[in-house]
């Protein structure tokens, strides 16, 4: 094989790309991390993680990061700010086509993780930062003393209601069924809480306002049909995720849902190529799992080199 | 936060932004806003390319309540954009560095 520029090219920086690039910096991998906006991923927006083992108090994900991006610098990893736009493994040599060059790397671990999806409903994108977001911690103190929609059921749409109280009035959170599907614990607190009115069997149809920004959300009963608008000053949306897929066009296998289908190694369809964390067909996305995955997608690639 | 970076206040945004002879980026955050830390080193590293042509300015929205009231701010990071004390272009959410140099551009 010719010299690659590379041995591991990293793409994504949150808990996953991050682990990746300390298991392969220990394994004198010669390691390029990728990152298109700026280390952290999803965790930036999460206000506080209870469940990363290591911190008994827990600790706010803007904080879990620094200290992932942190230790990668201590390992003398750099973390360069560029953007794949495009993927070539046809050849053993993968190639990456970036903003301003195009770099060759023996193998590449994919954790670009996953975004907020939206609904697609009218005012959703018009009044996005005017009322409508998907940051509570971002942007709940804001909302002091008023009343908010939250759309959703999971772990993220249940753990974020319960932040928001701690600023709102009310809580009207909307849910398509007649049941949670968040983690226990988060549903009774959610149960709890007096500020949280939860709004079964429900979907929005559209978030409105004026120049002012958000003024109510109109929902329908799916079991009914029956129509009606809730008077809100905000809107915050957290209905899954989509992933972060879009450069790899057809270079690899996906999902039905774009997610990169990879083995319990990390393998892809692609020989050397490796997907970790949120971004990959896998039952929990968790930064507990992304860091786990990412552990062994470095340490398969260190062995791929090896047998090259 | 960042070093570097002016600190702009209710106080001072009308003589340090509205009131500037060439264009102000102002970057709207607070302690508890995680992307907005994440951003700050972004917004430091493209100051400097930009130096003496556009002024960057960071604003606490914590500390001081009343000019995003006036200006409607309801989410953080918003970079906002001034230019002869108009609004000229505004960036809400978590963007990476081609996006916030492409509105620079297009107002020099």
């Amino acid at each position: 094989m010719k010299a690659a520029d590379y041995d591991l090219v990293i793409i994504g920086s949150g808990p996953a790309g991050l682990t990746a690039a300390i298991y392969a910096a220990r394994a004198r991998l010669n390691v390029l991390v990728l990152e298109k906006v700026a280390p952290g991923g999803q965790i930036l927006v999460t206000d506080w993680i209870e469940n990363f083992p290591g911190f008994p108090e827990g600790i706010s994900g803007a904080d879990l990061v620094m200290k992932m991006t942190e230790q990668v610098r201590r390992f003398g990893v750099e973390i360069e700010t560029n953007e794949v736009l495009s993927l070539d493994f046809s050849e053993d040599m993968k190639k990456l086509t970036l903003n301003d060059r195009t770099i060759s790397t023996k193998t590449v671990i994919i954790a670009t993780g996953a975004s907020p999806r939206k609904l697609g409903i009218p005012g959703e994108e018009d009044f996005f930062g005017k009322g409508v977001s998907a940051c509570a911690t971002c942007d709940a103190p804001f909302y002091r003393d008023k009343v908010v929609a939250a759309v959703g059921g999971g772990d993220t749409a249940v753990q974020e209601s319960i932040y928001l109280t701690r600023f709102v009035k009310k809580v009207y959170l909307i849910h398509r069924r007649n049941e949670l599907r968040a983690t226990r614990i988060l549903q009774e607190r959610a149960f709890a809480n007096d500020k949280i009115e939860i709004v079964w069997d429900s979907v929005p149809t559209s978030v409105n306002g004026s120049i002012f920004g958000v003024e109510s959300i109109s929902i329908k009963n799916v079991k009914t049909d029956e129509a009606s608008d809730l008077s809100v000053d905000g809107c915050f949306i957290w209905v899954g995720i989509s992933p972060n897929t879009g450069f790899i066009k057809d270079a690899l296998e996906v999902d039905k849902s774009g997610f990169i289908v990879a083995n319990a190694k990390m393998e892809t369809s692609v020989p050397g190529v490796y997907a970790a964390g949120d971004v990959r067909n896998t039952p929990l996305r968790q930064v507990a799992t992304a860091v786990g995955d990412s552990a062994i997608a470095a340490f398969e690639a260190a062995n791929y080199i090896e047998n090259l | 936060m960042s070093e570097g970076i002016l600190e702009v206040s209710d106080s001072s945004f009308d003589s340090e932004v509205l009131q500037s002879e060439i264009p102000v980026l102002v970057d709207f955050w607070a302690p508890w806003c995680g992307p907005c830390k994440a951003i700050g080193p972004v917004i430091e590293e493209i100051s400097k390319d930009y130096k003496d042509k556009i002024k960057f300015v960071k604003f606490n929205v914590d500390n001081n309540p009343v000019t995003p009231g006036n200006l409607g701010i309801r989410a953080i990071p918003t970079l906002i954009l001034f230019k002869g004390g108009e609004q000229l272009e505004q960036i809400v959410g978590m963007v990476g560095k081609p996006k916030i140099e492409e509105t620079l551009n297009k107002s020099l």
